[in-house]
């Protein structure tokens, strides 16, 4: 397949490939859950085909590097259909381990640049997945033109998430036309995945914004321990799990009757970058930490007792005539017991870029969660956590963004291609 | 404003207010530290503690409720009566810690498992020992003394700011605009210095206190920044001035909603944690919303609300050392200094009655200012903990 050396190679880290492969030829809907397992920085590789996209239900990775992309003024439909061919022929290698372009980054000619930039050599694949997603603006932008012939495509769901209470979105580091989710176990290589996708893209796209995150907030599997957010408490606890077929079905991919056909087995995915006021939070009682969280900080248990993953009793009465779990504890306020059952799947990674001008930690959670309707199993929660939930009270929402992440890409398809067609 | 409701100021706990506390404090090391550390189980019908007696000093009981109600542990004095300490809210199948300093006496523990009836007792002795428990028998009397004038604090500066903002309203109405830029951070002192209290009633500070990107779209604006905004428009893009129907409307409504805040402040009791929590409160306003230039979008006013948060918070540490001397004579004295440092910082941008705008501000006196709030909420925060420990 590729003539260069695969960083693969070099690592002899190929053995994993063989599961996957076969995983994807028995059956395409077990595709990306079934490789080895991440969490170690290994060699373990996600295929990029299947029937739903890598990275979604895939066991969460250790690292995280998102970019939005804008389309250029000067691009055409056809140069938009030509750009997202070469990056899933690109992000195939890459999740393979293998370099972004077919010479390599140290084969080709001395005269030219190298067509893979070089930083990953001699790394493993380390569960690379690349995630590619569709914003309202590529169906019709800012100014309401319809750029390129997609406007009665749109999904109805599909637009920019209302203003919420207390929303302070930093303009230039909201929204985009197109996004590139890269989660690996080596934050090396999904800067690097991301940084040769940007340099494919040169012409048609530009990076809006991109964020990193070095520690999953959340797990899709079990088996793993519950990580913790920067507040020091376990994040995730009640997510929708990679192996909860049915829960997966209502809640996250989208269904062949609803919408956009282009979309079935897809999903939408919102960002949302939330700085916590970290100082401020520190200084709290754990007593009052615990009852803003409703969970305990050691174990994750609800305040209404039991192990972590007891469900929570929001009825039991507590002292002062309170319930135990208080009214504005944030596991109340998002359980999907208040918002009709409706669940999310939470992929969120802590980041921490650097300070802020007054000393304070440039710090938080950068949320990233895919549901099937954002109307039904996201709005309501997130207006209802900004309204009542007393975490609010440490919270900043920094930026927004909200895509439409098609379905996985069949062979010789290119990412999105029932939507061009 | 504050974001989210929080009526716990309102609850009147029917306890007395210096209750012990999930402290921070360690016990010291060693044998000492093993008999100075109780087991509690709290069963249904059990409550097993695993000595009857410890040395004086610091107690740390560890409670586990092993029954199937929320349960609650209480250390009583020998009267039975007296609540010397006590933990709430431990669900089935949790633990939590109790730390309590305790001198040699005769005592109850008490378990009460569906927090009703007068509990599972049991006595317990706590005998002499070369740990000097530091009781003042005045702490009753100093606690009362505390709240009653932080009551009578939160009164006065109440009627000020109905007294001011009526004022405000006035000249607002009357179209004179400068006397009411010149009042409007005048007026906002006497909230600032209360605002812990204020914003307690979740009903009316987001009528009162909102910033425009605090609502929800379709929600209504309303309030001092509303007016805020109209009287300093020039950060604004295509602003349109109210019209005087208009401004007759949200003025009257913000007068309105004075006057019903401070009819129910007079209703308001305060314990003592509650005091101690609200000192740091006002500090944490100030780091999230005043030195950053937050609060104050339009006006630029953000340093009256800097001082008069200082204000409230110096007043209600003021009322509190009395005990902190007491109990913690070091944190007293550092959180003393460290309010008087941060006080010299805001001195040094006084101008006038007032002070400068926060765009005038460079960003090395600011980096100063939020240095300064940092190092004295950081020992702040221990207050509460130390005032009842």
């Amino acid at each position: 397949m590729t003539t260069g050396i695969s960083r693969r190679g070099l690592l002899g880290g190929g053995a994993a490939v063989g599961v996957g492969a076969a995983a994807f030829v028995a059956g395409r809907a077990t595709a990306d859950t079934s490789e080895a397992p991440s969490g170690s920085g290994g060699s373990g590789e996600h295929a990029f085909r299947g029937e739903h996209q890598a990275g979604i239900v895939t066991d969460v990775q250790d690292r995280l590097h998102f970019a939005a992309f804008d389309v250029v003024d000067t691009a055409s439909r056809e140069d938009l259909i030509a750009l997202l061919k070469a990056w899933t022929v690109a992000a195939e290698r890459l999740t393979r381990g293998e370099p972004a372009g077919e010479i390599g980054p140290v084969e080709g000619s001395t005269n030219a640049p190298p067509d893979d930039t070089g930083e990953a050599i001699g790394l493993p694949a380390s569960n690379l997945t690349l995630t590619f997603g569709f914003g309202p603006g590529l169906f019709r932008d800012a100014r309401g033109r319809d750029r390129f012939g997609l406007a009665d495509r749109r999904p109805e769901a599909l637009e920019d998430l209302p203003h919420f209470p207390f929303d302070a979105l930093d303009p230039v580091r909201s929204g985009g036309d197109l996004c590139v989710q890269a989660c690996a176990d080596d934050p090396q290589v999904a800067v690097h995945a991301i940084r040769n996708l940007a340099r494919i893209g040169f012409g048609t796209v530009g990076v809006r914004w991109s964020q990193l995150g070095f520690g999953r907030t959340s797990t899709t599997n079990t088996s793993t321990q519950t990580p913790r957010n920067l507040f020091g408490f376990k994040d995730g606890t009640a997510n929708v799990m990679a192996d909860e077929d049915e829960a997966l079905a209502e809640n996250v991919w989208v269904a062949e009757s609803e919408g956009e056909g282009w979309l079935a087995g897809g999903s939408y995915l919102i960002a949302r970058r939330i700085n916590m006021r970290i100082e401020t939070w520190d200084r709290q009682p754990l007593g009052d930490q615990e009852e803003f969280v409703g969970r305990t900080k050691g174990s994750g248990a609800p305040l209404s007792g039991g192990s972590e993953f007891t469900e929570p009793d929001f009825e039991m009465g507590g002292s002062n005539d309170q319930p135990i779990i208080p009214v504005s504890a944030h596991v109340r306020v998002v359980h999907p017991t208040m918002h009709g059952g409706a669940r999310m799947l939470r992929r969120g990674y802590n980041f921490v870029d650097g300070s802020d001008p007054l000393g304070g930690l440039d710090a938080g959670l950068f949320f990233i969660a895919y549901v099937r309707d954002p109307r039904t199993h996201f709005i309501p929660a997130q207006l209802e956590m900004a309204r009542n939930d007393a975490l609010m009270e440490y919270l900043k929402f920094t930026s927004s963004a909200i895509f439409a992440v098609p379905p996985g890409i069949a062979e010789r398809e290119y990412v999105g291609q029932a939507l061009f067609t | 404003m504050k974001r989210t409701t929080s009526l716990c100021l309102l609850l009147s706990l029917p306890v007395l207010a210096a209750c012990g506390t999930e402290s921070t404090k360690q016990p010291t090391g060693g044998d000492e530290a093993a008999a100075r550390t109780v087991a509690v189980d709290s069963g249904d019908d059990a409550c097993d503690v695993s000595t009857a007696e410890a040395p004086a000093g610091t107690l740390t009981f560890n409670v586990k409720n092993s029954g199937s109600d929320v349960t609650e542990f209480y250390l009583l004095a020998e009267d039975g009566l007296q609540i010397i300490a006590e933990i709430e809210n431990i669900g089935p199948q949790s633990t939590k810690t109790l730390t309590v300093s305790a001198p040699e006496g005769s005592y109850l523990t008490a378990c009460k498992p569906g927090m009703t009836g007068d509990g599972i007792r049991a006595d317990f002795t706590v005998t002499e020992s070369d740990e000097e428990v530091v009781v003042s028998a005045d702490d009753q009397e100093l606690i009362e003394t505390a709240q009653a004038n932080y009551a009578a604090y939160v009164e006065d500066q109440s009627a000020q700011l109905l007294e001011q903002t009526t004022e405000f309203v006035r000249l607002y109405l009357a179209g004179d605009d400068d006397a009411a830029r010149a009042l409007y951070p005048v007026a906002r002192t006497h909230w600032e210095r209360i605002e812990t209290v204020a914003e307690s009633f979740g009903d009316l500070d987001p009528k009162m206190d909102a910033r425009e990107a605090d609502l929800a779209e379709g929600e209504k604006w309303t309030g001092w920044h509303l007016i805020e905004k109209d009287l300093w428009p020039a950060r604004a893009e295509n602003y349109t001035p109210l019209t005087s129907a208009e401004r007759a409307t949200f003025a009257n409504d913000l007068l309105a909603n004075t006057q019903v805040l401070d009819d129910r402040i007079q209703e308001l009791t305060y314990t003592i944690d509650q005091i101690a929590n609200g000192s740091r409160g006002l500090l944490e306003e100030v780091a999230n919303g005043k030195v950053t230039g937050e609060e104050e979008f339009w006006s630029r006013t953000d340093l009256w609300d800097f001082q008069a948060n200082v204000d409230g918070a110096k007043v209600a540490f003021g009322g509190v050392k009395p005990i902190l001397d007491s109990k913690d004579p070091e944190l007293s004295a550092q959180l003393t200094e460290r309010f008087d440092a941060l006080q010299v910082l805001l001195d040094e941008q006084r101008v006038g009655e007032g002070f400068k705008y926060y765009d005038e501000l460079t960003p090395e006196e600011i980096k100063a200012l939020a240095d300064a709030v940092n190092a004295l909420s950081e020992p702040l925060s221990n207050l509460t903990a130390a005032v009842l420990g």
